[in-house]
């Protein structure tokens, strides 16, 4: 019975999220290619450090490190997940106790963990409603957002609950009912004391209703995760094997505008394959002008705001907020893409550039690549301000006024002033050095 | 001691006589233009000079590197700056170039290349760092000694292509033991030139950029701030003066804080 239980349960989870994977993959299929995905090795070293290692979230080295514990007391717990589902599967109790030591040494970290972590998400709940951490405010966080930090927290919080009580309620079992004890429980064991007078019926009973919320509570999550920031549990990784390798100073180039400025400087140029059909936008004004990583960027994000908290614009009060472009992106394409999904021509006389982002917070960009940096997950906030601003100087020519005039000074002159090209080597005509 | 007037060699007068010098210094538009990174750029050829460098410029022949321009925006514009850069420097088979602007050598060493432009690209702080390791200058004297100094990072010498250390360790060889704004290296505040802002009006917040940026640098009572880059130049010397402390605090660059070491 509680194998076709289970059974039924893990079917609906495993059939519901596959119908948002599909979703979502459809959505990816109307955004334009990034980059070529190259050098693996490279990759995985990143991976390693970056997703792994936490190297960047540990910039801060304090509150880094809690959500360090929780990332990997995650890996560690996911062991004992398994476990969890073979055994819903097959009838089976600690399946896994097979590997001997090894199990005994990841039974008893997830064991350690299980508390670590709860510790860490009451500090993570106590620093966002309580104390209010700065860098959780500004425009783009709404009551959604905090809605949605708190339900995959205290779905956490008793996920570990859970897992301690099961251990606690196995433990007290094993002892009243006889029988090896499998895995090592160096957390769950001070609590054994506390329900080893309950009687063994109710101790079965707590056991398996620890097992089955631990258990429901991964499958409901699963399932919640794509639909909240904390899709960030599933996607921060891959997003992190996909980060664009260039260093950060470089803007990707525009092929289609080299052909035409080719044929500019030589009218004779022979160039093939001009494809006339594809009467491309220049740059983004709405999402589907973006491509794939903008989309898995603004997928992983969690809104954490450490790309805000460094932004020199924003800390000098001005509007941008480069968090804001990728809830924004997200919040725009869960809007648009499904219809476009239907219908590739639908257009609401909305867009991303204008109704959720405007010309003012693309122009305070520095393009410092703070946010870059700072990113845990190496998500490319300035290719979305690049991007928008080739939009809006190429297909609109609405650049402040004082960029236009460098464009002009630049073409005519060759310099952003206004000097004359033949006065280029002026500086260097009085030079002394003394020896 | 006198003084000798230097002659800025020019790679078009070097190739018409069939020399091709070993580097190119790029100068770049601020480098060429701005009168206070004019000075930069000749204390930078003293140095050349001093080194006994086998090196010319582009002179006339050098247009705007388009990286404003690409920030901004005007893809159009930037390729075809960097396309008719690219056909001179190719033209004279440049291959090492040095120039004293971050923003340009980060386009010229990362952008360029996609356009049929590979070239080993060098800042000044890297390359004055090299020969400073290479032995080829050495100081007798501790110039600064006693002066509170502070280096502000480029974006785009810092965070954009990970040059922290070069302009760190030239400044230890003047013997200069840095006082660190608390915000350096990778965790750098940008001075609020980038990106085009350098060319227009700031939008609408509580505070500049640059204000908040040399407020960081001056509560460390620095006596010189120390960058590398014409346009952090210009933003922290604007700042200096907003604060009114120009006759107290110098902006210098780095090649002016060894030329200045070396006597030159």
């Amino acid at each position: 019975m509680k194998q076709i239980l289970f059974l039924i349960s893990m079917l609906i989870t495993l059939g519901v999220f596959a119908w948002t994977a599909s979703k979502i993959k459809s959505y990816f299929n109307l955004l334009k290619p990034a980059f070529p995905i190259k050098d693996i090795s490279e990759r995985i070293k990143l991976t390693l450090n970056v997703a792994f290692g936490q190297s960047k979230i540990l910039r801060r080295p304090v509150i880094g490190f809690i959500h360090a514990l929780v990332w990997w007391g995650f890996i560690v717990i996911l062991f004992g997940s398994i476990e969890m589902i073979i055994d819903g599967l097959f009838g089976t109790e600690r399946v896994l106790s097979i590997f001997g030591y090894f199990y005994n040494f990841i039974i008893a970290a997830g064991d350690i963990f299980g508390l670590v972590i709860a510790v860490a998400i009451s500090i993570f709940l106590i620093r966002r409603n309580i104390i209010k951490v700065k860098r959780f405010e500004g425009i783009e966080m709404k009551k959604i957002s905090h809605q949605d930090a708190n339900i995959a927290l205290l779905i956490i919080f008793f996920l570990m609950i859970s897992l301690l009580g099961m251990n606690t309620f196995y433990q007290v079992k094993v002892i009243q009912q006889g029988g090896e004890m499998l895995g090592i429980f160096p957390i769950s064991h001070f609590l054994v004391s506390t329900f080893i007078g309950l009687s063994e019926h109710t101790v079965s009973i707590l056991h398996e209703a620890n097992w089955w919320t631990h258990i429901l509570l991964i499958f409901l999550f699963a399932n919640i995760l794509p639909y909240s920031k904390h899709f960030h549990v599933f996607m921060s990784v891959p997003n992190v094997f996909l980060s664009r390798l260039k260093p950060l100073g470089y803007i990707d180039n525009m092929p289609n505008i080299t052909q035409e400025v080719k044929l500019m400087m030589n009218p004779n140029a022979i160039i093939s394959e001009v494809d006339n059909n594809s009467m491309e936008r220049f740059g983004m004004k709405d999402v589907e002008d973006g491509n794939w990583k903008n989309y898995l960027d603004s997928l992983a994000c969690t809104q954490c705001g450490r790309c805000t908290s460094v932004c020199p614009a924003n800390i000098t009060g001005k509007l941008l907020s480069p968090r804001k472009l990728m809830i924004d992106f997200r919040a725009r394409m869960k809007e648009k893409a499904p219809k476009l999904v239907k219908d590739k021509n639908f257009d609401d006389n909305k867009s991303y550039l204008g109704d959720y982002i405007s010309e003012e917070e693309i122009w305070a960009c520095t393009l410092c690549n703070a946010c870059a940096q700072e990113c845990p997950i190496n998500m490319n906030h300035p290719n979305l301000i690049v991007e928008m601003r080739r939009y809006l100087v190429m297909e609109q020519a609405m650049a402040p006024s004082g960029l236009n005039a460098v464009f002009q000074n630049i073409e005519n002159n060759g310099a952003p002033w206004q000097f004359a090209q033949a006065d280029r080597l002026n500086w260097a005509k009085d030079i002394y050095i003394k020896q | 001691m006198g003084k000798t007037k230097i002659e800025v060699p020019v790679m078009a007068d070097l190739f018409a006589q069939g020399k091709k010098p070993e580097y190119l210094f790029w100068v770049g538009s601020a480098g060429a233009f701005d009168d206070r990174y004019k000075k930069v750029s000749q204390a930078f050829i003293k140095i050349l000079h001093f080194l006994n460098i086998d090196y010319a410029i582009l002179g006339t022949e050098e247009s705007d590197s388009g990286d404003v321009a690409r920030r901004a925006g005007n893809e159009m514009l930037f390729q075809m700056q960097a396309l008719m850069n690219i056909e001179t420097l190719n033209s004279y088979g440049v291959d090492k170039i040095i120039t004293c602007d971050p923003h340009d050598y980060n386009t010229l060493k990362n952008e360029y290349c996609d356009l049929g432009g590979n070239y080993h690209l060098e800042h000044h702080s890297e390359f004055l760092d090299r020969m400073i390791f290479e032995g080829k200058i050495k100081f007798g004297n501790n110039h600064f000694q006693g002066k509170v100094v502070t280096y502000h990072d480029p974006c785009y010498l810092g965070r954009a292509n990970k040059v922290y250390d070069q302009p760190r360790e030239v400044l230890k060889s003047l013997g200069i033991n840095i006082k660190e704004m608390p915000r350096n290296k990778s965790f750098s505040l940008c001075c609020g030139a980038g990106g085009g802002q350098m060319f227009k009006e700031a939008e609408k917040g509580n505070k500049e950029v640059f204000i908040e940026r040399t407020e960081e640098a001056m509560a460390l009572s620095p006596d010189i701030i120390v960058t590398a880059c014409p346009f952090c130049m210009t933003m922290l010397t604007d700042g200096i003066k907003y604060k009114n402390k120009e006759l107290s605090v110098a902006n210098m660059d780095l090649a002016e804080m060894l030329a200045e070491s070396l006597g030159l």
